[in-house]
């Protein structure tokens, strides 16, 4: 999980006389304050914010003399703060939010490109294929069920692993194209030999086994043409191939443990699952169910 | 009249994968409707921080978020702990749908909405 801290969030208290923009320039701020990281509530009648109940909200508006919104309490549990936007141009409205997010000690919103994966539970079937496969932690289980925990250790456009899920259940909803994307899942996609790869197909046969071929095909040209230069140019030809294939980054490519490691870790997964199930089959055993640690994964 | 929030836009802000034209015609549009609505900058990315408003946005009774795919929405949703009510929200997709088409379904059917109650 990244922070747990939701950054400030603004409401642009835009009703009957308090309404200090028009749309034009509603348009405008929102759209500034929404690329600056910052979600934005544009709010039309006092009801609204008395709905609020979580977090810190700096409130803009026209508020007058008698000062912001008397009728507003802020006894929902969230922290309001009002800031009186009359006269202001966008740029000094941007100035005053994050003097308030200052204050405020909030994060800094943004900054994170959000890739990660997206389990659809309506096809998923727990095979844990796809924690066997990540090599950055991004899976875990929880309750004997295979979750996304820290999305934050995804690689950035690698999208490896839906493509070892035989279910096509892993979506990353900023891929290019579908059923990956979200899109719905057609038959053709099940059916689509990416979609099928098996795991020790994928990472011991065809993409460590062309690597190798490759490699030792470069090496023998090599050694009688000594050509340095020319073995560089293979290995970047076998990379932009598979990185073709699998759409998998140089980054990950090149951070890929050996497939023995692989299946090892496949392996170990396999048992750690199969030694939970007969437990939890067993009448008379006591014992706690394992934790996440005991499963070492 | 009931003013509560029930139009979700989410701006997808790190990724390209909406045409800006898109959703920056949507975001027009509803600006100028004059309807109340909530625009996040990245629904993915408050959904890897769980973020509360998620809940409270899934509670709201007939919400229509316009954003991207509805299967990748809902299990956006549902990784937060949020999931959202299988029959009564509108998901629009702005990856594939018009911004006239969105944004006139996002507003008219509030209209709607408020005439009604
Ligand atoms: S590989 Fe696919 S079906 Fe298997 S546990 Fe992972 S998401 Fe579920
Ligand atoms: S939910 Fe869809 S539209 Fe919104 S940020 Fe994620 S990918 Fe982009």
């Amino acid at each position: 999980m990244i922070t747990p801290k939701p950054p400030l969030q603004i409401g642009l208290y835009q009703n009957g006389g308090h309404r200090p923009l028009g749309g034009g320039r509603e348009y405008d701020l929102t759209r500034k304050l929404l690329d600056k990281g910052y979600a934005v509530s544009v709010i039309r009648s006092d009801s609204q914010i008395g709905k609020i109940r979580e977090g810190a909200w700096l409130l803009l508006g026209c508020f007058g003399k008698e000062g912001p919104l008397p009728s507003v309490g802020n006894g929902n549990g969230a922290k309001l703060y009002f800031r009186d936007i009359d006269g202001l141009e966008t740029s000094q409205i941007l100035e005053a939010v994050e003097q308030v997010r200052g204050e405020t000690e909030l994060p800094d919103p943004g900054g994170w490109k959000p890739w990660f994966p997206v389990i659809d539970y309506n096809r998923c079937t727990n095979c844990m294929q796809c924690l066997s496969f990540c090599l950055f932690d991004v899976y875990g289980v929880h309750e004997d069920k295979i979750q996304v925990q820290n999305e934050s250790n995804c690689k950035t456009d690698c999208p490896a692993c839906s493509r070892v899920c035989p279910e096509v259940a892993i979506l990353f909803p900023k891929y290019k194209s579908g059923p990956i994307n979200g899109d719905v899942v057609r038959q053709e996609d099940i059916q689509r030999e990416a979609m099928k790869v098996d795991i020790s197909a994928l990472l011991g046969g065809d993409l460590y086994g062309s690597l190798r071929q490759r490699q030792t095909e470069a090496r023998q040209r090599f050694s009688t043409e000594r050509d340095e230069s020319r073995a560089l140019l293979e290995r970047k030809k076998c990379l932009r191939k598979l990185k073709k294939d699998f759409d998998i980054p140089d980054e990950v490519l090149m951070s890929l443990p050996s497939a023995g490691d692989i299946q090892e870790r496949a392996e170990r997964a396999k048992a750690k699952l199969a030694a939970r199930q007969e437990r939890s089959q067993t009448v008379r055993d006591t014992r706690p169910a394992p934790t996440e640690d005991d499963w070492g994964i | 009249m009931t003013q509560a929030v029930k139009i979700l836009y989410c701006r997808c802000a790190y990724a390209k994968v909406i045409a800006p034209e898109v959703k920056d015609e949507v975001l027009q549009r509803l600006t100028q409707s004059g309807v109340p609505f909530e625009a996040v900058p990245d629904l993915c990315e408050m959904s890897a921080r769980r973020d509360p408003a998620l809940k409270r946005l899934a509670a709201e009774d007939g919400i229509k978020i316009t954003a991207c795919y509805p299967r990748a929405v809902r299990w956006l949703f549902s990784a937060a702990q949020a999931p959202l009510p299988k029959d009564t929200v509108d998901i629009l997709n702005m990856r594939v749908d018009s911004a006239a088409a969105i944004a006139g379904r996002l507003v008219q059917e509030h209209s709607k909405g408020e005439e009604s109650s």
